[in-house]
């Protein structure tokens, strides 16, 4: 991660200090691995040596690297906070008094100016000098941020150098620093949970402030619109998310009524029925619908699909509109053919041979078989894939913020237009927003909601298919 | 089976039943043979509606006229100084023919309309290439100039004339009937669209900004996700011990496979931008957010290819004396990476094809530059599908359709690069 | 029906028996693909009766010319080592070899006097004449009725609830497993012990009222206490099917079985009275399997 830089000499900087570390960690490597050699007097005693040579160099690099980068990161990610601060602190006293929002756009102001940028207005002197006083701040800022990075690898390098002795065991201690850095890696999981409740849940509280929660999981109106003007309190009444939650399940629902039966039987067809020619060919293609892009679906979906029904609408006498849950629906239902059949597949072929066996053994059909012993035996696995494919359907986005529409509305009319949890957060995030509205943060409030809904679904589909696997296992 | 010496009174039921049973087979697999035809059809469908729109893009109407390319204009002093020339006004040159050609155009509407049969962008054509060769000043050369796109979509036949010649451009028509009578229109092969950012006017606008914003993009996400994603599978996979946190780390994996795309983009937005204040709308943040997204794909992918290197390899090298990291390190990570290139493609895959989270973090902005790093405002190619989605002119669908096109030949490339590699490197043991 | 009896030389094979620690060495060169069965092959009331047959698994040879009748309302053993193709042979005798990809039959195989792998044969009612009991026991997870019920519901073989009921309390009781079970039809098959479910296969099939009950190794997955019941079971069942069944355990085929039949590497080697092949065994592998040498 780099820290934020707004200016590409900022970014050279960047690119030298790590040039420089490069060629530190190269003299490390050379000076670590001689001094374990001479340590013990050459190649020939080189058994003395606890670990190989190469340990030794490998030590050294380690400890000039990772602190002097942890530094790097740590002070990009302050520098621009504290230098704020200090900013700040020597503005004229009314600019220092100034709500958060105003003094943030001051701050904006005054970076634009210290890289040379127009400003909004024209700036007044106190803005001019703390520009000024900005830009000296950062160059010493940044010098001494590159002195310290090496100094602190050079520092490193020469604590892991002077502690290089025969009896060190290098390879160890450079295994153990690998170790770690696993382990940091693997947390990443961990911390992205993390950071997805901690960001969604944040925010939403802020909601919640603003809204109460009752009004916003029981509301049965949906108009964010209103709200725009902050001078209208009473606004709260339009952030209801049941239509939006209705309109996400109407269009899901169709969906899965969509691929369930196609994903299934063809699932069932190409294992139990396709001749081997015929499985090389359609599985791979079927699964290209896997592979190709939401945006492509939705791109489908408005130009091709809708109008299409539409029309077919229209000739039969019937009212459609040209964003009906429809035409999102079914094109949603294409994307997830392949993931309900390719868990089908798995899960039908996970059904033991002895069960088939046994059924054709009595005289049973093949469609006997399949119908009254497989699809039952596999029932819960296709529960499991059935769930999971929900999931993915109710936390599609692009399809249905190109193909749906925008308005809530509450009905089960597949024909007419409805929009979904996750069009409301495009339509809110993308934009020009202020962080603090009601507006912004509702988008947050309805990420929440679309997270616990999708992570529900998840954990219990996926410990049904788990079960379902160790009973044949 | 007709003879019937000894047959028990249970088999004539069971032969009374077949006819009725093996009709229902019969229906069954018809079934299944429909489902299957049906999902290749909607393949079909969609791979020959996108090409069927799109393939046109790939050439471009241009038309030629003798520009005359007078030095007064250009150039006064005669300097042919590059800098000159670019202060110089070229659009009154390209004009200039057209005036000339339709001469019974007459009146301020109509001769507006009339420069309308050339892109905004000739001029600068022009002036590029004078600049080029500035020895064409004084001379009257036959230049073949981009053709506005409806005109393009006229000669493509995009629009249907009879819908032109109701309304208000109706001239248009039998001026480009003209012009195409006479040999001056043709379609050439469109560069700019594999060479320009985007624009407003469709047919100046091109891939090549977004293209390049995917690449920062996906080289910020590759360069992230691959180490760390090794590292991950490899720790997991090798030196975890059966505890609560691996256990929870590996709930955490399965979990964030399947969460919306959507949700990683507002965490991109309340901590990559909000929080830790990176810049909106750069490939960096898009990069960090797809990382994310993409880590659990390539942690599986790593996990199954160490999976798949049998234990005896393992105990070979342990048993020359080889420490643990030794062991994966030297024989069981050669042999696994691979499975995980592989893996690591189909996430790059997926995170070149992925749009929601990225227009959480701004990058769904309108760029004409082209962006040159990772820290430049850009936005990525399956937004700009989205963006051009949602533009009004009917040449856009025919662009939209085109990258749409170049982006899956992206994902194809880059799918059958795993298959390859899959192949390649299967096992041998 | 023709008789065919034919002898080996003893010298043929005498000093060719394969050593213990190389039993898969492949005999079946030595035996030659002219090899012809020692014993009667023949009987006078055949169930089904099979000739030259020959089963393929893609390249490999699996069953090499085999000949022989199965009696009717006999029990019929099939013993020999592990590979020889006992298994392979008894699922030709219902088309299970059908399921298999790549496996191919040639060859004639009679029931009543007509060849069941002739185009005018359906499987499906071959199927319910033969039936089959598995080495694993392997109920439908579902509940106990249903197992049962199962076969005669998809052959409509009972025209309503009750005679369904009455079928699926004659097949448990035929299987000895009715005092067992009666109170919990309902419970799910899988969640009787193994012997229970085994017995519970049985009844499964003979529900359908097959002629012929082929089981491969029924017991094998059993405790002894089991086994007995089983082998019990078979011998009651024996009035009314013609049953042939693969085992292991020369104890089982000597108590159950009427005939025997010693497989060796895909050829039939000898058969004949039970009694017979494990008191006086006429060929020299025949002997050195049944007293242990190997196998
Ligand atoms: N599906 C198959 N594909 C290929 N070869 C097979 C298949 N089934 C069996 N064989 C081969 O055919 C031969 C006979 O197998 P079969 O299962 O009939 O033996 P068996 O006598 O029943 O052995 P066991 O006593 O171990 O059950 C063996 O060599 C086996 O490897
Ligand atoms: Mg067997």
């Amino acid at each position: 991660m780099l820290p934020a830089e707004e200016t590409g000499e900022n970014g050279m900087q960047n690119s030298v200090i790590l040039i420089v570390l490069l060629l530190l960690t190269a003299l490390g490597y050379h000076l670590g691995r001689r001094r374990a050699l001479h340590s013990v007097g050459g190649t020939q005693a080189i058994r003395h040596l606890h670990s190989l040579p190469s340990y030794y160099g490998l030590y050294v690099v380690l400890w000039a690297v990772i602190p002097a980068l942890l530094v790097m990161l740590l002070w990009g990610l302050v520098q621009d906070t504290v230098l704020n601060e200090l900013i700040i602190s020597t503005l004229p006293p009314e600019m220092q008094s100034l709500p958060p929002e105003r003094l943030g756009l001051l701050i904006n102001d005054i970076h634009n100016l210290a890289v040379g940028n127009i400003t909004s207005e024209a700036p007044s002197p106190a803005i001019k000098a703390a520009a000024d006083h900005l830009r000296s701040l950062q160059a010493v800022a940044d010098l001494a941020r590159a002195v310290v990075v090496l100094a602190i690898a050079t520092a490193g390098a020469l604590f892991a150098w002077r502690a290089i002795s025969p009896t060190m065991r290098a390879r160890n201690r450079v295994e153990s620093i690998l170790k770690g850095l696993m382990v940091a890696s693997a947390m990443v999981a961990i911390l992205t949970t993390i950071g997805i409740v901690l960001s969604v849940l944040f925010e939403s509280l802020r909601f919640f402030q603003k809204v109460p929660v009752t009004d916003f999981l029981f509301g049965l109106e949906w108009s964010p619109q209103i709200a725009i003007r902050s001078d209208q309190v009473g606004a709260s009444g339009a952030f209801g998310a049941i239509p939006l939650l209705a309109g996400t399940l109407l269009i899901s629902f169709i969906a899965l009524v969509v691929a369930v039966p196609i994903g299934l039987m063809s699932a069932i067809y190409l294992a139990e029925y396709a001749s081997p020619r015929l499985r090389a060919w359609a599985k791979p293609i079927l699964e290209v619908l896997a592979g190709i892009p939401t945006v492509v679906y939705g791109f489908f979906a408005a130009l091709t699909v809708a109008p299409f029904i539409r029309n077919l609408g229209e000739s039969v006498g019937l009212d459609v509109s040209s964003e009906s849950a429809l035409a999102a629906g079914l094109v949603m239902g294409i994307m997830i053919i392949p993931f309900v059949s390719s868990l089908s597949d798995d899960v039908i072929n996970a059904v033991p041979q002895s069960l088939r066996d046994a059924s054709y053994g009595l005289g049973a059909t093949q469609s006997e078989t399949i119908r009254q012993v497989i699809l039952p035996a596999a029932l819960p696995g296709i529960m499991g894939g059935v769930l999971l494919a929900a999931s993915r359907a109710i936390g599609e986005t692009m399809i249905v913020v190109m193909a749906a529409g925008l308005s809530a509305n509450l009905t089960i009319n597949p024909l007419e237009a409805v929009t979904t949890v996750t069009v409301q957060i495009v339509t809110l995030l993308v934009g020009d927003q202020e962080f603090d509205s009601a507006k912004t943060l509702a988008a947050f409030a309805l990420g929440l909601l679309l997270f616990l809904i999708t992570l529900s679904l998840n954990i219990v589909a996926l410990r049904i298919v788990r079960r379902y696997r160790e009973q044949y296992e | 089976m007709s003879s019937g010496n000894s047959v028990s009174p249970s088999f004539e039921k069971v032969q009374a039943s077949l006819a009725r049973r093996y009709a229902r087979e019969r229906r069954f697999r018809a079934m299944g043979l429909g489902a299957i035809l049906l999902g290749l059809s909607f393949v079909a469908i969609l791979f020959i509606t996108i090409i069927g729109n799109g393939y046109t893009a790939f050439w471009q109407t241009y038309i030629r006229l003798p520009v005359y390319l007078d030095p007064q204009v250009i150039d006064p002093q005669g300097t042919r100084d590059p800098e000159v020339i670019r202060q110089a006004s070229f659009r009154k040159l390209v004009r200039q023919p057209l005036r000339e050609m339709f001469r019974e155009v007459k009146g301020r509407r109509d001769k507006r309309l009339l420069y309308k049969l050339l892109s905004d962008d000739a001029p600068h054509e022009v002036q590029q290439r004078v600049i080029d060769d500035p020895s064409l000043i004084g001379r009257k050369v036959e230049l073949w100039l981009l053709a506005d796109d409806e005109v393009d979509m006229l000669v493509k036949g995009h629009i249907p004339r009879e819908t032109l010649l109701e309304g208000r451009k109706a001239k248009l028509v039998g001026w480009v009937d003209r012009l195409q009578a006479e040999g001056r229109i043709e379609k050439r092969f469109n560069v700019p669209f594999f060479t320009r950012g985007d624009s407003r006017e469709p047919e100046q606008a091109g891939i090549a900004g977004a293209a390049a914003g995917s690449f920062y993009t996906l080289l910020v996400t590759l360069l992230l996700s691959f180490p760390i994603g090794v590292a991950a599978a490899i720790y997991l996979e090798e030196f975890a011990p059966k505890n609560r946190l691996t256990d929870l780390i590996e709930v955490n994996i399965n979990n964030l496979a399947a969460v919306p795309s959507i949700v990683f983009g507002l965490l991109g937005l309340a901590v990559f931008i909000n929080w830790f204040g990176l810049p909106r709308s750069a490939p960096l943040v898009g990069g960090l957010v797809l990382t994310l997204m993409t880590l659990p794909t390539i942690i599986i992918a790593g996990r199954a290819a160490l999976k798949s290197v049998p234990p005896s390899i393992r105990e070979a090298a342990l048993g020359i004396g080889a420490s643990h990291m030794q062991t994966v390190t030297h024989h069981v990570l050669p042999l696994a990476l691979p499975g995980m290139l592989t893996g690591a493609i189909i996430g790059m895959a997926q995170a070149l094809g992925e749009t929601a989270p990225l227009l959480m973090i701004g990058m769904v902005a309108f760029i004409v530059d082209i962006p040159q790093g990772p820290l430049d405002p850009a936005t990525v190619l399956p937004v700009q599908i989205y963006l051009w989605a949602d533009s009004p002119e009917r040449a856009f669908v025919e662009r939209t359709s085109a990258a749409i096109m170049v982006l899956l030949a992206f994902l194809i490339a880059m799918n059958a690069l795993a298959i390859v590699l899959r192949r390649r490197f299967e096992r041998r043991w | 029906m023709s008789l065919i009896e034919t002898t080996m030389v003893g010298e043929e094979t005498a000093g060719e028996a394969p050593s213990v620690s190389r039993p898969e060495q492949p005999m079946q060169e030595d035996l030659g693909s002219d090899f012809q069965t020692v014993g009667e092959v023949r009987v006078d009331n055949p169930a089904i009766s099979t000739t030259g047959v020959q089963v393929y698994y893609g390249e490999k040879h699996a069953i090499r010319n085999v000949s022989l009748d199965i009696g009717k309302n006999q029990v019929i053993a099939m013993i020999g080592p592990s590979g020889c193709g006992k298994s392979t042979y008894l699922r030709c005798l219902n088309r299970m070899n059908d399921t298999i990809e790549g496996c191919r039959v040639e060859g004639e195989i009679l029931l009543d006097g007509e060849n069941i792998y002739d185009k005018s044969i359906d499987v499906v009612a071959l199927r319910a004449r033969v039936g089959m009991v598995f080495q694993k026991p392997n109920p439908f997870p579902k509940s106990i009725y249903d197992n049962i019920a199962y076969g005669p519901k998809i052959h409509g073989l009972a025209a309503n609830r009750t005679e369904l009921d009455e079928i699926v309390e004659r097949s448990l009781r035929r299987a000895g497993l009715w005092e067992e079970v009666k109170d919990r039809l309902d419970a799910p098959g899988t969640g009787l012990s193994g012997g229970q479910q085994q017995r519970l296969c049985i009844a499964r099939a003979i529900a359908v009222e097959p002629e012929v009950v082929l089981m491969d190794e029924p017991a094998s997955a059993l405790d002894p206490i089991a086994t007995a019941r089983i082998e019990e079971l078979i011998d009651e069942l024996r009035e009314n099917y013609t049953i042939a069944i693969v085992t292991h355990s020369m104890q089982q085929a000597a108590r159950v079985s009427q005939r025997t039949a010693y497989f060796h590497m895909g050829h039939l080697v000898e058969v004949g009275e039970t009694t017979q092949i494990f008191t006086n065994p006429r060929h020299k592998l025949t002997e050195d399997y049944i007293t242990g040498r190997f196998g």
